[in-house]
């Protein structure tokens, strides 16, 4: 309880470094923040496994309180943003698939639309934008919440009720975000493809309904399943783990919560461009 | 001593407390303390002489920065998920109270409960209705803490800390800023837990709290010690009190001087 959140920062006292004066060099300066940069991941690390271990090892504690909880989450990081997310999907269909399709008509090239549309939207765009739109709006909150949390001394409450903070705060979570990221994603893709579709149709361009899903189909194998909900689960973790992080680090005051949460939003877009990286290896080499 | 083993409720030997926001700066050092079991005890001390940081201390919130701590036996440090039990033997409440803002009041007061027994809302309801009559919240059940008064949140607190039926409680600076009828409540309220309260099984409940002033714990069956210059200083009973030539004891007593001096 009390140890699971000293673990995770005991190592992360970055204050040190940010509180050095300023470099002399440019060398000091890249030395500096190449120092923060590591002491940055062994701590996401560290709080990562840690939050890992207590999913494995509390799954089964106070489940009368926590699925009330992990529901709550995953409505707010899902169900909650259906409507922005329709409304992002019909955008994504007009302005790229549409004019995808209707170029693609346009060369002759209608051939290539399957596989362009699943590398565009499925692959990228779709789980992309669906982790960045989630951590603007879901993501912040939990920065601004935790923190607040933490520096209005709610967190040592929990700890003197024998709540371990990890399992009530952090878990519904993180799991509340990877669960809602993979559904917005598949909702995002299914209505993107649609209105892109219906772009496509406004403007004449000669394909059957039929023709445009049974391309896309035959485009998608059973890896692009597998990797899609990989990759959003992953998106989902992550981002919660570096906004839960921020949140929660060290005992924060409440001037500070804004300047964390932007901390925090840089880093969850810079986590997510990496897993999106280490996904294209995964994709090339399979 | 408790009654059953003859342990003490809280022990210290050679304790040096760190304060919470830098574990470099210890604010009180080489405490030798001892609390048996349905002791009261009020530690006094200025503001900033480190008194909340003792008192999470005591509660095995904090690891001493040297020495040992036991609390019933038991060393803190230890407490792991198989020692849940004996954790909660220990209640704890905040000088702000600490409620979680998310929560309304009975939420608040609900959740250790539900928590550790895996227990619905419904099923903890009875209980939960019970103390919230009893602490006079429940016109307030429904309202989350934000929008309620701070003499209020503090006894949402304490009943928060009770609903587990610790057998120490813990008050971080009880009375500041109370008004008059809310600072009588609680007297009377924690010397009721002192005596046993049937409602929280009837034996007396060890009790610790922390205070800048000391005018209104004057009770006999209360002990004191006094918290100044990083070091604890037992001081006995209330005549001890009255007796004491210390300068911060009078200061802490200040008030009542002025208010017997002759006008």
């Amino acid at each position: 309880m009390r140890g699971n959140l000293a673990k995770a920062f005991e190592f992360t006292d970055t204050q040190v470094f940010r509180r050095a004066p300023l470099p002399r060099s440019y060398t000091d300066f890249l030395g500096r923040k190449l120092f923060l940069f590591l002491l940055t991941v062994q701590g996401l690390g560290a709080f990562a496994l840690i939050t890992l271990g207590v999913i494995l090892k509390k799954s089964g504690v106070a489940k009368n309180v926590m699925r009330p909880r992990l529901r709550q989450e995953t409505a707010r990081a899902g169900v909650a943003l259906l409507p922005m997310f329709f409304f992002v999907a019909l955008a994504l269909g007009f302005l790229v698939v549409g004019q995808t399709v209707s170029a693609l008509a346009k060369v002759g090239a209608t051939s290539y639309l399957g596989s362009t549309m699943v590398i565009v939207i499925v692959r990228e765009l779709g789980p992309l934008l669906a982790a960045m739109l989630v951590l603007a709006r879901v993501g912040t909150a939990h920065v601004i919440e935790l923190g607040t949390a933490r520096a209005l001394g709610e967190v040592e409450a929990l700890e003197a009720l024998g709540i371990d903070p990890v399992h009530y705060l952090i878990v519904p979570r993180i799991i509340g975000m990877a669960l809602g990221i993979f559904s917005l994603t598949v909702y995002l893709i299914l209505g993107a493809l649609a209105s892109g579709y219906l772009f496509a149709f406004l403007q004449d361009v000669p394909m059957t309904p039929g023709d445009y899903f049974k391309q896309i189909t035959e485009s998608l194998s059973w890896l692009d399943f597998a990797l899609l909900a990989l990759k959003t689960m992953a998106f989902g973790f992550f981002i919660a783990i570096v906004t839960c992080y921020h949140g929660l680090a060290q005992p924060l005051r409440l001037e500070e919560v804004s300047r964390v949460a932007v901390r925090a939003v840089t880093q969850g877009v810079i986590v997510c461009v990496l897993i999106d990286v280490l996904f294209i290896v995964l994709y090339l080499v399979a | 001593m408790n009654e059953k083993t003859n342990i003490p409720a809280i022990e210290m030997r050679g304790v040096n407390v760190a304060a919470m926001r830098d574990a470099t700066f210890l604010v009180v050092e080489n405490v030798n303390w001892s609390v048996a079991a349905g002791e009261a005890w009020v530690i006094a001390g200025q503001e900033q002489s480190g008194k909340s940081d003792f008192l999470m201390l005591a509660a095995g919130l904090m690891a001493p920065a040297a020495g040992s701590l036991r609390i019933l036996g038991n060393d803190p440090e230890n407490f792991g998920e198989a020692e849940l039990a004996e954790r909660l033997r220990v209640g704890f409440v905040f000088q702000g109270g600490q409620l979680f803002s998310q929560l309304t009041i009975v939420e608040n007061i609900a959740l250790p409960l539900r928590y550790h027994k895996n227990l619905a809302a419904v099923d903890v309801a009875a209980p939960v209705a019970l103390l919230l009559d009893r602490l006079e919240l429940t016109p307030l059940a429904d309202v989350t803490p934000a929008n309620v008064a701070p003499n209020w949140r503090l006894r949402a607190a304490l009943a928060r800390a009770l609903i587990l039926q610790p057998e120490i409680l813990l008050l971080d600076n009880p009375l500041a800023g109370l008004g008059a009828r809310h600072r009588q409540w609680w007297l009377r309220f924690l010397d009721q837990l002192a005596r046993g309260d049937e409602m929280f099984g009837g034996q007396p409940m060890t009790l610790v709290v922390t205070a800048d002033d000391l005018r209104p714990w004057q009770h006999a069956r209360r002990k004191f010690a006094l918290l100044h210059d990083k070091k604890l200083v037992p001081l006995g009973g209330w005549p001890a009190v009255e007796a004491s030539s210390d300068p911060v004891v009078k200061e802490l007593l200040a008030f009542q001087t002025e208010a017997a001096a002759p006008a």
